[in-house]
């Protein structure tokens, strides 16, 4: 058993109308100093037997993010 | 209007599509024999031309056209647009494109983060495609947009090369609605076959629906490109 866990963000450049209605939220909402939020997607992936990395790699490259415009990151973590 | 016999193009249905009848609808006001099908299927029915439709394919889950990139019925059209089958992807139909790399650059959520649906003007800056050889340069043309995600951004190096290869297909007039970079509303890739847009040129073929006529042109330029003899 393992839990595969990939974080996607967009990178950096991106406009992230989200992030941006966030960040006002959280100010109306009594949260000084706020310079910045970027929303992003977790997905955590419940794996039977071993971990394929190399094609769990091609669909966190190709499925859960568009590289066009995310980055992601993969962390495993072996029960 | 003349009808050409013979041209068959295909409207796919993914889970979630919404447009697909207005797009068969317009093929068939152009002239055109309009064949649906199936995003599970991945047999075209040999047709000759393939439009994807507007809507929500698979929800917009992950993001807008990921998942609907990976139906069996997109394999086939991936594989034979490139060998230069035309395809034209209208809203989510675009989004689909775009997430399949057939065309460049993405789609996000409209800057100012609110669901737009209004008629927009466009101005037509390619003519050369399969899907605006019936378009004169500079044509300003109205239609509806409606969408969420219809911001269109690339890098400074990819709108560079759209704009110096004239592959901008058709910019936002007056307004730009969304925050898409150059204001762009639609695109065609390098060989001509495969344009994607956001604005939904289906929905003017008609006076009782639409703000227009000018959607029908896209289709009658697909057709008598098809009777000139392009073929997929």
């Amino acid at each position: 058993m393992a839990r595969v866990i990939v974080d996607v963000s967009l990178k950096p450049e991106i406009l992230d109308p989200q992030g941006r209605a966030v960040q006002g939220a959280l100010g109306r909402l009594g949260l000084a100093g706020v310079t910045d939020v970027r929303q992003g997607k977790q997905f955590v992936i419940e794996i039977d037997g071993t971990v394929d990395r190399a094609k769990l790699e091609e669909l966190a490259g190709n499925l859960l993010s568009n590289p066009v415009i995310e980055n992601y990151s993969i962390t495993i973590e072996q029960a | 209007m003349t009808t050409l016999t013979g041209a068959r193009i295909g409207v796919v249905t993914f889970p979630g599509s919404l447009d697909d009848r207005d797009a068969a609808r317009a093929i068939r006001v152009a002239g055109g024999q309009a064949v649906a099908l199936w995003h599970g299927d991945e047999d075209l029915q040999g047709v000759d031309a393939v439009v994807l439709p507007g809507g929500f394919s698979y929800g917009d889950y992950l993001r807008c056209g990921a998942i609907a990139r990976f139906a069996p019925a997109m394999q086939t059209i991936i594989d034979k647009a490139r060998g230069g089958m035309p395809v034209f992807g209208i809203c989510n139909g675009f989004q689909i494109l775009v997430e399949s790399h057939l065309l460049p650059g993405a789609l996000i959520r409209n800057d100012h983060q609110h669901f737009i649906c209004r008629d927009q003007k466009l101005r037509i800056e390619n003519t050369t495609s399969v899907w605006t050889r019936g378009f004169e340069f500079g044509d300003e043309i109205v239609v509806p947009l409606k969408n969420g995600e219809g911001g269109y951004i690339a890098d400074e190096h990819t709108l560079d090369a759209l704009e110096g290869e004239g592959r901008i297909m058709a910019r936002y007039l007056d307004v730009n609605p969304n925050g898409s970079y150059r204001d762009i509303a639609g695109l065609v890739n390098e060989r001509g076959n495969v344009a994607g847009m956001m604005p939904h040129p289906e929905h003017a073929v008609e006076p009782l629906t639409g703000p227009s006529l000018d959607g029908l042109t896209f289709f009658t330029s697909i057709l008598s490109a098809l009777a000139s003899g392009v073929r997929a």
